[in-house]
């Protein structure tokens, strides 16, 4: 049997709070990577972003990461990883794949440790490569000025790799054909399409929860009702711990 | 009629439910806060296999698979009685026989809770007399019986166009006896094409065009496109839906030859009665 390229798939994002969408994106991109018959994808993990990137509205963390860890309590394959989360500061993209890679790394059986008579389909003798998902959207701001440092970009394409998840796949192909340094490494860009158009954009969700209505079936229950015990994204903003 | 006190609502959905998505579910959720307050129930309504549509698996599985869906609803539920018909059910009478169900049952019962617990129990006219005296002396919020409506999407809206497909005394009766509530992306296209219809132009005020500004498109053939070729489903139908066809593999190209060549019901039936 041939063997796949073992990967790691790492969201990061605000998560404000998750949606079924994120969800979405770790599935679509799994089928896309196992499609291309290269990969076999072992596992996905959460990041949600710090809470000093200053983002408006953006809930405590701690709140962020419990939602993620309720939406993810059915998923046998991601995790939401709170280290990012953590630290002291607001961390770049790149750092927080460089951790994640070492901690992948350091993961890894020794070979002394190896059982001999274990029939592993993904078992590296292929190291696990960490690769980035993320929606179009994301694609599209590398271009933003300032926003991304270009030697980050670089790294994040040629180290690491991106899985991007869009719908019609045509806005993302522009974004990569608009950034030289995209194009350069555009093998190393996996476009997966969605094939059913899902935009749930948690600003949404934020604003239909302050006016009171429903957002069920586009979150899971479990952080519905945690949302609810928390009276988090309530039109009064006493929720509102991190603003300014 | 004085505003405190208003109708209540009945939301009926029929259609395949082959199978039930997330979208589904979400047209519910996004009727009843546009209409503020007077919904109370939610029925989903899945055709019966009598429709003979391409692809449609067979009813038992639908109506559960539905079940599983509206489990942590606190208002939505499942109505197996067009499923159980053996020949195919207009919608209108669907919608007739909802609303028959709740007239019969409704006298007397208060507003908020979910008025069927026994359903079709006819009741004593002293109870219903006792009942009403006791209605009066709590908060006058709502009067009368519920009314049913359709839910749907626009693409029910715009199937009315489709030859032989509806009976036009059926659409009339639909716009003009109960009513639709129509949930819709392109708020123009729809209306649009109320506007091109003389019966629903007629009957614009009892049909809502609520906005949802999510792009939710998740349409079920999709979802057996994707189980056929081995995609995820996860998060586009509820959990406990996805476990239970993969548990059963419902969807398979097998499945999907179902009725190939096989006239849609309501074609047959509306062409026949034409040429008769």
């Amino acid at each position: 049997m041939k063997s796949r390229i073992p990967v790691v798939l790492l969201a990061c994002g605000s998560f404000n709070p998750i949606t079924n969408m994120h969800l979405r994106l770790f599935e679509v991109a799994r089928d896309h990577l196992h499609q291309t018959g290269m990969y076999q994808v072992i596992a996905g993990i959460i990041s949600p972003v710090n809470d000093k990137y200053g983002k408006k509205d953006l809930v405590a963390a701690r709140h962020r990461v419990a939602m993620a860890r309720l939406a993810l309590q059915t998923s046998d394959w991601i995790r939401v990883d709170p280290w990012e989360s953590e630290q002291v500061q607001w961390l770049e993209t790149v750092k927080v794949l460089r951790h994640h890679h070492r901690e992948l790394l350091r993961s890894l059986p020794q070979k002394e440790g190896l059982d001999r008579g274990k029939a592993h389909p993904a078992a590296p003798t292929a190291v696990p490569e960490l690769k980035l998902l993320c929606g179009a959207d994301v694609l599209k701001t590398f271009q933003t000025p300032n926003l991304w440092k270009d030697a980050h970009i670089q790294e994040i394409v040629e180290k690491f790799g991106l899985v991007c998840v869009g719908r019609a796949g045509h806005d993302a192909e522009r974004y990569i054909l608009g950034l030289p340094i995209l194009q350069k490494y555009q093998h190393n860009i996996h476009l997966a399409r969605e094939p059913v158009q899902n935009e749930i954009s948690a600003t949404y969700i934020r604003r239909a929860l302050s006016q009171g209505q429903s957002v069920k079936y586009l979150l899971p229950d479990a952080v519905i009702a945690y949302i609810k015990d928390h009276n988090l994204y309530t039109k009064d903003s006493s929720w509102k711990d991190n603003n300014t | 009629m004085e505003n405190s006190e208003k109708t209540e609502l009945v939301l009926l959905a029929c259609g395949s439910f082959n199978p039930i998505t997330n979208m589904h579910l979400r047209l519910f959720e996004l009727a009843k806060d546009y209409m503020n307050g007077t919904v109370i129930k939610g029925i989903i309504s899945p055709v019966g296999d009598a429709y003979k549509k391409k692809g449609l698996i067979s009813a038992h599985h639908r109506v559960f698979m539905a079940q599983l869906a509206t489990k942590n609803s606190e208002w939505v539920e499942v109505d197996t009685w067009e499923s159980l018909q053996k020949e195919w059910v207009e919608t209108a009478k669907v919608l007739r026989h909802h609303q028959e169900k709740l007239e019969a049952s409704s006298c007397g019962n208060e507003q908020g809770s979910p008025v069927l617990e026994r359903p079709g129990r006819k009741r004593k006219w002293a109870e219903q007399r006792q009942d009403f005296s006791q209605k009066k002396s709590l908060e006058p919020k709502t009067k009368g019986v519920p009314k049913v409506k359709l839910l749907c999407g626009a693409d029910l809206l715009e199937s009315f166009g489709v030859p032989n497909l509806w009976k036009s005394e059926d659409i009339t009766q639909i716009v003009r006896d109960y009513g639709l509530i129509c949930i819709t992306r392109a708020g123009n296209d729809a209306q649009k094409f109320i506007y091109e219809s003389d019966v629903l132009w007629k009957y614009q005020n009892n049909i809502h065009l609520v906005n949802e500004w999510i792009t939710n498109d998740i349409s079920s053939t999709k979802i057996r496109q994707a189980l056929r070729r081995g995609q995820s489903i996860r998060y586009l139908v509820p959990d406990l839906v996805q476990e239970y066809i993969e548990k059963h593999d419902l969807y398979t190209s097998e499945s999907e030859e179902r009725n190939v060549g096989v006239i849609l019901a309501p074609l047959q039936r509306n062409m026949a009665e034409a040429n008769s």
